[in-house]
């Protein structure tokens, strides 16, 4: 089994095909997407594949140390241009087809006019593979 | 017996160790280990004397955790595992252990997990689960938290008003994994209650446990929320509204208001109401400027601007929220929902969007864009 981060982003990620905010689609299909999010999830726990979902605020900001004494110093909230990540899901799974397999099926979820949203997602391995004790 | 009546034993307990002269933070570890055992010892029958058997393992847990301190400190030559004997609290019954479980020193998330474990007897597991950090920071955080007790030691009765806010904190944690905080809060703050006679307390419980009755219809099977307006009122819970609602009175009619027993009204008011036409938004109105007397927040704030726009129209509404800053929380979900009952839709769904990035958690974000879905696909139809 290998762990995979499924990243979201807010912005950042290449365009998707079906690009209408999610405030202007209709009551509908809002509750259909929010659907397919719990059905998603709810179905890799079945599978044994679930680890970890979470949201993050579209709020955020750069810190950094500013030497002894002082006070952090910030930089933010992000510049409009930004990489923002909103969230992320992470699996574990048999081999890295599966991971992307789940991750093309998440991207699918349904957006405006009930149609897939074709939506980019990064999908990263964790570098957890076990050390080589053979030698 | 089930996990709640042995939780009550706890804090009996560990008053009992306590009053044998063990230190605070020893003993709460030696009940902690009994309670533990007891939980895997008792799933087929509890002994017949269930304090007993408690007192008498917990004890033993003690001295077992003491020798080997003692001989630790002997073969280190280290004199600082223990307090200085001045400075040990003493603990001598369950209102005692909740002032010190609520020590001013403690931070919030200190003072709560040292509460769950000390006075509500949860393991440090349930207590981890119910927050969703691993247990090991959980144990972490409740030993740093009775070091912290015990060298600041206890000075006078302690401050009710501090176990209140932990109390209310815990409650508004709601539920997550098989422990019901709302539901422990409600037990400790009645205890509390039982123990202490102040119209403050009783208000708290009162004011639990009308917000709990409402529990079931605030949310459908799927997570999503169900605003005030649109729940189910024959799901709410006649009884524990019929008992709020006692309490709450009471407490009142002793004349001594404070922010709870006024919290507690308002929310008697919306229990009140048979059908949400029937709401008394101006005795509402009333209570939240009491309520503003005691706790001058910009969430009391804005709470009250929906009352206002409820009893006096949308635009007196709108008026209340000018004296409210732009970047108070969830100010951008009242503000769309009195412009859309001011007749500004527009405004409102772009409001309802703002509200919907803007909001602290999934199940609100959710609910606020459907809002500004529903108010666009008005729009389009016009």
């Amino acid at each position: 089994m290998a762990k995979y981060l499924l990243l979201k982003h807010y912005r950042g990620a290449p365009a998707p095909k079906n690009d209408i905010p999610m405030g202007e689609w209709k009551p509908a299909e809002v509750d259909a997407h929010i659907k397919f999010m719990n059905d998603f999830a709810e179905q890799l726990e079945r599978n044994g594949e679930f680890v970890d979902a979470q949201a993050l605020s579209p709020d955020g900001v750069w810190v950094r140390y500013d030497g002894e004494g002082k006070a952090p110093v910030t930089d933010g909230p992000f510049a409009e241009t930004k990489d923002l990540i909103a969230g992320w899901m992470v699996i574990d799974v048999d081999s890295h087809d599966r991971a992307l397999e789940l991750a093309a099926q998440l991207s699918a979820a349904p957006g405006a006019n009930g149609e897939p949203i074709h939506e980019w997602l990064e999908v990263r391995p964790f570098m957890n593979e076990r050390p080589n004790v053979t030698d | 017996m089930d996990g709640i009546e042995l939780r009550e034993l706890v804090p009996r307990v560990l008053s009992v160790l306590v009053r044998r002269g063990a230190g605070f933070a020893t003993a709460e570890d030696a009940v902690q280990e009994a309670l533990i055992k007891a939980l895997s010892a008792w799933e087929r029958e509890a002994p017949a004397d269930p304090t007993g058997w408690l007192v008498t393992v917990a004890w033993r847990s003690f001295l077992d955790m003491t020798r080997s301190a003692t001989a630790r400190r002997d073969r280190e030559v280290r004199f600082d595992a223990e307090p200085p004997a001045g400075a040990v609290p003493s603990v001598d019954d369950t209102l005692g252990l909740y002032f010190l479980c609520a020590h001013p020193d403690l931070s919030s998330s200190s003072a709560v997990a040292l509460t769950l474990r000390a006075v509500g007897g949860l393991t440090t597991r349930q207590i981890a689960q119910a927050y969703l950090v691993p247990e090991a920071t959980m144990a972490q955080r409740i030993s740093r938290a009775k070091r912290t007790v015990s060298e600041a030691g206890v000075e006078g009765p302690g401050d009710v008003r501090t176990v209140m806010r932990i109390l209310y904190l815990v409650f508004n944690e709601g539920y997550s994994g098989d422990i019901d905080l709302a539901a422990e809060a409600i037990r400790l703050t009645r205890q509390l209650a039982a123990t202490l006679d102040d119209p403050e307390v009783q208000g708290l419980l009162a004011l639990m446990l009308l917000h709990h009755a409402r529990r079931r219809s605030r949310t459908r099977a799927d997570g999503s929320i169900v605003p005030l307006a649109e729940q189910d009122r024959d799901q709410w819970d006649t009884e524990l509204i019929a008992e709020g609602i006692d309490i709450a009175q009471a407490a009142l009619a002793r004349d001594q208001l404070g922010q709870y027993q006024a919290q507690a009204a308002i929310a008697a008011l919306h229990a009140d109401a048979t059908r949400v036409e029937e709401t008394d938004w101006v005795q509402i109105v009333e209570w939240y400027d009491e309520l503003l007397r005691f706790a001058d927040t910009p969430i009391v704030r804005l709470n009250r601007a929906v009352a206002v726009g409820e009893a006096d129209g949308a635009p007196a509404g709108l008026a209340a929220l000018t004296e409210i800053d732009g970047d108070v929380l969830r100010r951008d979900a009242v503000a769309a929902y009195l412009h859309e009952r001011n007749g500004d839709l527009e405004l409102a769904a772009r409001l309802y969007a703002v509200a919907a990035r803007n909001a602290p958690n999934l199940a609100e974000r959710d609910h606020q864009t459907r809002q500004a879905a529903r108010l666009n696909e008005l729009l389009q139809r016009r």
